[in-house]
């Protein structure tokens, strides 16, 4: 963790842009460019700075950033809902799908569903995210209308639900506001589709490979000799024994899609923490940028920590 | 033919009569066993068209790819001229696909040299000396392994300047833990066993030992995990550029371009789409052509 911020912060660092000038601007005096270069702390020796920040962002204090003039803590608590709304429906729907097909794969190997299999998971590793993005708000929004364009919500509903945990379909159904409601869902299905496609991709691909190192396991043949139905051997034997490999890969594919959102989120104009950081980047906001990293960062981190543990829970050998 | 019978027999003889003739003989049927995977040659004809193409950049573009012809902007697929249509300063969008190339094979070419390299100078010093040094080199990799790649790389071409060189740098500095990992890994298997107790006593050193006996060892694991990467590191550079922080306009690269196209997208589609089928096609074929490769460099679990 403490690595993770000492990276952000010596990129924050190396940046060759000058926070101070960012600040005051090109017509500021000697005297006040050397005030705000000292209110930053930079005639301090490097170490001490490192250790304000870290100290600063243990407080949950990010800096502030220069485009809102908002603490950047304040920000991502702002943006950051709207991330997670996206993931957390694109990984759901990459569970639901990828894991039947993983295993359907693996189990009628060679059959029509497994090449099905192989193509959506050759096509996911190998289509651009941010073109086939494209490709897909021209082809439903553009052509034939089916879904709601950029944006969480059309513009007439913008604000109009209050906002409670920042996550519009959870706040329009508190509010029980129906219509907003609906445009919201109109609006998010095609990016969290897309997001849904490329789990699916990793996840029945991943659970296919371990499904058919389970079935060629001897235990398997035993289970079958015994006269256990097919599906008991598949569902009971196999499909319990990979359960804990399984919740490494949805963690791991978790984690790849708030990353993968970063160009998702471009695409459809979504104001989520890919595209806050993405526009703090392309405007030197130097303090947003950093903030930004180190909170995805640390997400990072605690979905490995959190399948680290479930793997504990759910297999016993690793105690 | 009775040469290239000859030639066969010699290279699938079971009682190889020197060392260079086991190599070639085992290389030679490593190859027939790939040829069989035709998903795998598919890749790899791709692959050879696309360099083909790279290379004769200059003579097969039809027009010049930055010649710009403002009365003649955002010509449709199929005109007179321009097979692929125009973009929005009226540039042929077949010749800029065609001269992208270059750009492509340069990032994943550098990409591909610098990150497993650094990779494996990490991880086999890292494996072989053991005890703080393994430590702390893992530490590190653990830190670079810890950040989502694109953000990682967004930062670091945020640090040093967009461009083709720093977006290159960027990619490397996030792609190389992985081959870290793996050459350590293998490392520490090979340190221990009885053929490098035996050159130790001959007296070589460690230099020796790990250039010498300890890389050849570790290349093909890597070989195979930098192919599967390839796709991985050409969608990346593309990410870079569509975002802007790649390759500078007006430099044909192919993410810049569906950048650009993206302005235009509802009503001019081809813009866009003609760049992605590029990028499309080529990392499918990294894709195709990694999965033979580990068939056939790793036969312990060629299924997955």
């Amino acid at each position: 963790m403490l690595g993770l911020m000492f990276v952000t912060f010596v990129i924050g660092r190396v940046m060759p842009i000058d926070p101070v000038l960012a600040i005051v601007g090109e017509q500021a005096t000697k005297a006040t460019y050397d005030a705000a270069y000292e209110q930053l702390g930079l005639d301090k020796p490097i170490i001490v700075q490192f250790a304000l920040y870290v100290w600063d962002v243990i407080h949950g204090d990010f800096g502030k950033s220069l485009l809102t003039a908002r603490p950047v803590a304040e920000d991502i608590k702002r943006v950051f809902p709207a991330t997670l709304e996206l993931a957390t429906i694109g990984v759901f729907a990459g569970i639901v799908l990828g894991v039947p097909l993983g295993v359907v794969a693996a189990v009628k190997r060679g059959s029509w569903i497994d090449q099905i299999a192989r193509v959506v998971a050759l096509v996911g590793y190998s289509m651009p995210i941010f073109w086939l993005g494209l490709m897909g708000l021209l082809i439903f929004y553009g052509i034939l209308g089916w879904v709601g364009g950029p944006g969480r919500v059309g513009i007439f509903y913008v604000d109009i639900v209050p906002s409670v945990t920042g996550m519009i379909l959870v706040d329009s159904i508190l509010d029980r506001n129906w219509t907003v409601f609906k445009d919201a869902l109109s609006h998010i299905v095609l990016p969290a589709s897309l997001l849904g496609y490329y789990s699916l991709a990793y996840i029945s691909r991943m659970t296919r490979s371990f499904m058919l190192e389970q079935l060629s396991a001897e235990y398997i043949t035993t289970a079958r000799v015994k006269g256990m139905s097919e599906s008991a051997v598949i569902w009971r034997h196999a499909f319990k024994n990979i359960r804990v490999q399984l919740i490494t890969v949805i963690a791991l594919s978790y984690a790849n899609l708030l990353e993968g959102s970063v160009l998702t989120e471009i695409i459809f104009s979504w104001p989520g923490i890919g595209s806050y950081i993405t526009t703090a980047l392309l405007s030197a906001d130097m303090s947003a940028v950093m903030g930004g990293t180190v909170v995805v960062g640390l997400i990072f981190i605690l979905l490995n920590i959190f399948s680290d543990l479930l793997y504990k829970v759910f297999d016993p050998r690793a105690k | 033919m009775v040469e290239d019978r000859t030639w066969r027999a010699w290279l699938l003889t079971d009682t190889p009569s020197s060392r260079r003739h086991a190599k070639l003989a085992a290389a030679y049927k490593g190859w027939l066993s790939f040829r069989a995977n035709s998903m795998a040659m598919v890749g790899l004809w791709i692959l050879i068209f696309l360099v083909l193409i790279a290379f004769a950049a200059p003579l097969l573009a039809p027009h010049d790819p930055f010649a710009q012809n403002l009365a003649n902007r955002l010509q449709p697929l199929g005109s007179i001229n321009h097979i692929l249509g125009t973009d929005s300063l009226g540039r042929d969008i077949l010749s800029r696909l065609i001269f992208g190339s270059q750009i492509t094979l340069y990032i994943v070419g550098l990409v591909a040299l610098i990150a497993p390299i650094t990779g494996l100078l990490v991880g086999t010093i890292a494996g072989y000396a053991g005890g703080w040094a393994d430590q702390i080199l893992m530490r590190i990799t653990d830190i670079f392994l810890a950040f989502p790649r694109l953000v990682l790389a967004l930062a670091f071409v945020a640090a040093l300047g967009a461009g083709i060189e720093n977006a290159v740098l960027a990619i490397s500095l996030t792609a190389w833990p992985p081959y870290a990992r793996i050459a350590r890994a293998e490392t520490l298997t090979i340190r221990s066993s009885d053929y490098i107790s035996a050159i130790r006593l001959q007296g070589a050193g460690a230099f020796r030992i790990i250039t010498k006996h300890i890389w050849p060892l570790c290349i093909s694991s890597l070989i195979v995990r930098v192919t599967l990467d390839m796709a991985g590191i050409i969608l990346a550079a593309a990410g870079l550029g569509f975002l802007g922080l790649g390759a500078q306009p007006p430099s044909p690269e192919w993410g810049a371009m569906i950048s650009e196209g993206r302005r235009f997208i509802l009503d001019h589609w081809w813009v866009a789409t003609m760049p992605g089928m590029a990028i499309f096609t080529v990392s499918l074929a990294f894709n195709l052509l990694g999965d033979g490769l580990r068939d056939v460099l790793d036969p312990k679990d060629n299924e997955k």
